[in-house]
């Protein structure tokens, strides 16, 4: 069951990531990039990240996509189709490097299966045992809070920083 | 499942760097930053079912700083817009010798 669900997860973010990088209308590309996000949740799911599936379809496919969305609309682009697609030498190169980028993922990750991962980390029924004594919540806190919260705090200084900067950089006169 | 998560996540970056390269449409690009972002996303959260919450904790970093980055990037694109009335990068050709 779990694997089914994983293969149509699976085809579906695939799916929609080509959509994302073919469909020449923005707002199609939008929508098929939510429809990956909401697929990356459902595998996160079963991956047992629940508290990221939930972060995942809330703020990215709901706040971030829906900022894109404003901003498409906002610049009027949603039918703009002109030669969105580089031509010629460009997309040879671009094909290429990308090629090139598959050859170096690929030949890592051969021998991936062979690779004793469980005799080196606690492994997947460790998780397991964490997830049911803390809870889903309490799991990813605990470390949130106690070894990570310098972290913590800097990213919330980081975020005040986009937002004040994001409205000086998008305000019409200084 | 984990290998097969990982070849996902390769397939998806492939993906996401196939789009950057290939379109001229700034907001698009910058949707297939994104794409790639949620690719190293979903290795970081298979690889966390074996080597621990950890992988998890970073995933949320790694959310937090990519909706920071979102919110900048498109003000950046809107202010280019308003100087050159389009978001095609071919057309922001200033610093190109």
């Amino acid at each position: 069951m779990v694997d089914i669900l994983f293969f149509v997860f699976a085809a579906t973010a695939v799916g929609g990531a080509l959509g994302v990088v073919l469909q020449k209308n923005p707002v199609s590309s939008l929508l098929f990039m939510v429809g990956t996000l909401a697929s990356l949740a459902g595998l996160f799911v079963l991956m047992e990240a629940h508290f990221l599936a939930a972060i995942q379809v809330i703020v990215y496919a709901g706040a971030i996509m829906v900022l894109f969305l404003f901003v498409i609309m906002l610049l009027n682009l949603g039918h703009d189709y002109r030669d969105d697609l580089k031509t010629g030498l460009g997309m040879f190169t671009a094909f290429a490097a990308a090629g090139a980028l598959a050859g170096v993922l690929v030949s890592q990750l051969r021998g991936v299966e062979e690779t004793p991962l469980a005799q080196h980390f606690p492994g997947p029924d460790a998780l397991d045992q964490l997830l049911a004594e803390q809870g889903i919540i309490g799991a990813i806190a605990h470390p949130l809070f106690t070894d990570y919260v310098v972290a913590f705090e800097l990213v919330g200084i980081l975020l005040l920083v986009a937002l004040v900067g994001a409205i000086v950089i998008a305000k019409r006169r200084v | 499942m984990l290998a097969e998560a990982l070849v996902l996540s390769a397939i998806l970056f492939v993906i996401g760097t196939t789009g950057v390269l290939i379109r001229r449409n700034a907001i698009i690009m910058f949707l297939c930053v994104e794409l790639q972002l949620n690719a190293v996303n979903l290795s970081f959260v298979a690889l966390s079912q074996y080597i621990g919450i950890e992988g998890q904790v970073f995933v949320f970093f790694i959310m937090t700083v990519a909706a920071a980055e979102a919110a900048v990037g498109l003000a950046i694109i809107i202010s280019i817009f308003r100087h050159y009335e389009t978001v095609n990068v071919d057309n922001f050709n200033l610093l190109k010798w």
